[in-house]
């Protein structure tokens, strides 16, 4: 059974969801809640840090095409940092850095936001 | 050439908590074939998305729900077979996406077939609803590290983004 674990950190209104683990189809719902618990809140400056994260399916790509146009609505965003050669490949391949930002690290990501402030 | 093919087979219940027991079995098989890292990752990423298919949509309301996975490898090859016996579906749906459309449309989901069909040499389909339906999916050994499939790898993306421009 796959592993995969979320936590999350607010740091004024950015939230940082740190992912660690197997995003496939078995674990997506888990991450789907974590975002879905951020919109609710209304948190829409959303970074999602990969540094753990060992292995992405479309299923775990999915969730962040569910959720981009309500949170952009809202004049927010989901930015990505720390991914792996492994798991950027997979984002590439389907050309989603062309619809989302992706930086090498957490800091640089919040600090993006921090300048469309 | 002849090659002697290794056979290897696994059943699981229709559900998603077996996907990382499937990607470990196809995984170890692909390092014994001789596929590097990279090659390995292609094919079991391709795997997941073919027996996420099966859990998402083969079988609603039909029982005994199960996934078979044949593999077979040869000093060429390795062929991979997910195989249900659910409702099946029309391989002619799954044509390459035009991903500007959609990410133009927020989609989600739909991304399986088109992601096996860039990461492995050849995809077929064999369709037979309640009883037996098939991917197969083929990566070959002489591929690895090539720059020509590197580059159709390539074209094909240009062509996918290029479609409606």
């Amino acid at each position: 059974m796959s592993d995969f674990t979320v936590r999350r950190k607010d740091a004024g209104d950015i939230s940082v969801l740190n992912i660690e683990g197997y995003l496939d189809a078995h674990t997506a719902p888990a991450f789907e809640d974590s975002i879905k618990q951020l919109v609710e809140e209304n948190r829409n400056r959303i970074v999602v840090n990969f540094d753990k994260l060992s292995y992405i399916s479309s299923a775990g790509l999915g969730v962040f095409m569910g959720f981009i146009e309500d949170i952009r609505a809202k004049n927010g965003d989901i930015k990505m940092s720390n991914m792996s050669e492994k798991v950027y490949k997979i984002f590439d391949l389907l050309g989603f850095p062309n619809l989302y930002e992706i930086v090498s690290d957490e800091t640089e990501a919040i600090k993006k936001f921090k300048e469309t402030k | 050439m002849s090659a002697k093919a290794n056979k290897f087979s696994m059943v699981t219940p229709c559900d998603s908590r077996y996907l990382e027991l499937i990607r470990d079995f196809v995984a170890k098989i692909a390092k014994i074939t001789g596929f590097d890292e990279e090659h390995v990752n292609k094919i079991q990423l391709s795997v997941d998305e073919a027996c996420t298919n099966v859990v998402k949509h083969a079988y609603k309301g039909i029982d005994p729900k199960d996934i078979r996975v044949d593999v077979t490898f040869d000093q060429e090859k390795i062929t991979v077979t997910v195989t249900d016996r659910g409702k099946g579906f029309n391989p002619d749906k799954s044509k390459l996406k035009d991903m500007d459309t959609y990410f133009n449309k927020f989609r989600r989901g739909g991304l399986g077939i088109h992601l096996i069909k860039i990461l492995m040499d050849e995809v077929s389909y064999s369709i037979d609803p309640c009883r037996k339906n098939s991917v197969k999916m083929i990566k070959y050994l002489c591929k690895m590290e090539s720059p020509e499939k590197k580059k159709e790898q390539q074209i094909l993306m240009e062509e996918s983004y290029a479609r409606h421009k």
